[in-house]
């Protein structure tokens, strides 16, 4: 039976990338190609993790990414990153 | 075990993926920002999905208010489902009249379409008997222009036709409504259309509530930008408005206010297509993690027709939601269990041109509620430099180019 849902879930999204880590879908809500807010697919993944510890500690001004990075731990920071770090 | 099998083994297990086609179909009603960003999703992931809507066009409620007060094209706001329709989501341009969640039907006409699961994103109706008095006629001469770009674009011409001199009156309503901070913004971006082209005019703000949505930073824009235009009346100050008399007077508990212009904002509730999923606040309820409402099972609310806790009811927020659902809904049909979601809003209002303001918020689920996460968001620091808001302002047109091509392509 365990198989049996298996293929019919191989079978139904055989096209569907894997949703990333917790909170991506809303990271790329503003973050997208085409705009000065600045695109994340692609970005090296220490450049993106070095931005966000900078933007939570003061480090680096910001806007309002301060206030969103606060959302996220340090961890989950870093699968985001490599998450959008993929080819 | 052959291959075929296996399959119906499987659709024996779990009903839902045997449909008409052998393949789970999803129907998405309303093609908005939630419903369409929602139905590419889906498509996006192999799901076989139908978006479902009447209008040939979408007019953008965010960046409305800029045009309303005559800062901004009309033009920039209206989409056609072309992008939607060339990223393979096929449309059905008809309205919904009724659904069978027993049955798991969608009604259109004489024709029920059957579906798996179905994602409700239809947005807000007002209700007009929360504002008695007020009704659709009487909003062809007293536009709330908080749907629709016909209202929007009434509004306008009413601001552009008043004499220099005349009030402008505006109400708001008790939470919650469709974007918390939008009559704020509104009422600064038509305080500096007074300002700058009818200075002798004002505009009268009465609203239902005391506390309202970057309170501190639109007060604080409005005693520098605004002095002697823009007059705010909260609840407190007998601002909430009882009723709205045929020629446009507001009556509130205190006394009643007739404008030159009027732009009554009157309570809303979810889309009357979604009724059947709405509990008694006129809202629909739904799971925090699935979006699936708590009403009917198969059916998915999404946008500003849902109330999941905290999550204010945005384009951006409908956006994220979107996503989120749909990925919940490729979970369920496959068998697995939703992962639980983070959640992000921004909401950016413009105080005046080159001037915005934001708020964000992070949610996570707990206890069934979108929460917001403790220390993570807020509004813009009160004591930002120019630069800052200016730079606002140009986040705020990069994430409606980003949002609008999320939905609309």
């Amino acid at each position: 039976m365990r198989w049996a849902l298996l293929s019919v879930a191989v079978w139904l999204v055989a096209a569907a990338p894997a949703p990333g880590p917790v909170g991506a879908s809303s990271c790329t809500g503003c973050h997208a190609s085409g705009v000065g807010i600045g695109v994340l697919q692609g970005r090296p993944a220490a450049d993106t993790v070095t931005q966000m510890e900078a933007f939570r500690s003061g480090v680096r001004p910001a806007t309002l990414m301060n206030r969103i990075v606060r959302g996220f731990t340090p961890e989950e920071v870093k699968a985001l990153a490599d998450w959008f770090a993929r080819p | 075990m052959t291959p075929r099998r296996a399959v119906l083994g499987a659709a024996l297990a779990m009903p839902f993926v045997a449909s008409a086609q052998g393949k789970a179909r999803v129907l998405v009603v309303g093609g908005g920002f939630g419903g369409a960003t929602c139905a590419r999703a889906l498509h996006a992931a192999g799901v076989d999905v139908t978006l479902i809507e009447p209008a040939a066009e979408y007019w953008s409620c965010p960046f409305s208010n800029p045009v309303i007060a005559g800062l901004r094209d009309r033009a920039a706001q209206r989409f056609t489902y072309d992008g939607v329709r060339a990223a393979g989501v096929p449309i059905i341009a008809a309205r919904v009249t009724s659904f069978d969640p027993g049955a798991r039907t969608v009604r259109i006409g004489d024709t029920d379409l059957a579906y798996d699961r179905l994602v409700l994103s239809p947005g807000v109706d007002m209700n007009e008997a929360a504002l008695p008095g007020y009704s659709a006629a009487l909003a062809e001469r007293f536009p709330h222009a908080w749907k629709g770009s016909a209202q929007n674009w009434l509004l306008h011409q009413q601001l552009e036709a008043m004499a220099d001199g005349g009030t402008v009156v505006m109400s708001v309503p008790p939470n919650p409504y469709r974007c918390p901070p939008g009559p704020y913004e509104r009422a600064s971006l038509i305080a500096h259309y007074l300002t700058t082209h009818k200075p002798r005019s004002k505009l009268l703000v009465l609203d239902a509530k005391d506390a309202f949505s970057k309170q501190k930073l639109f007060q604080a824009a409005w005693a520098q930008l605004y002095p002697g235009t823009l007059e705010w009346v909260g609840l407190s100050e007998g601002g909430r408005v009882t009723g709205i008399d045929p020629d446009g007077t507001l009556q509130t508990e205190f006394g009643s206010h007739r404008g030159d212009v009027t732009n009554p904002i009157p309570p809303q509730r979810a889309a009357a297509v979604a009724a059947p999923v709405a509990d008694r606040t006129g809202w629909c309820p739904v799971d925090a993690i699935s979006f699936e409402s708590r009403i009917a099972p198969g059916v998915h609310v999404i946008g500003d027709a849902a109330v999941m806790g905290a999550m204010p009811k945005s384009a951006f927020a409908a956006g994220a939601q979107a996503k989120v659902c749909a990925d919940a809904i490729v979970a369920l049909l496959t068998g697995q269990v939703p992962s639980t979601p983070r959640l992000i809003n921004t909401c950016y209002s413009l105080v005046a041109p080159g001037y915005g303001i934001s708020v964000a918020g992070v949610y996570r689920p707990v206890n069934g509620q979108l929460t917001d996460i403790e220390g993570a968001g807020g509004t813009s620091p009160a004591d930002a430099s120019p630069a800052v808001r200016a730079q606002e302002a140009a986040y705020a047109e990069d994430w409606y180019r980003t949002a609008t091509a999320e939905a609309f392509g």
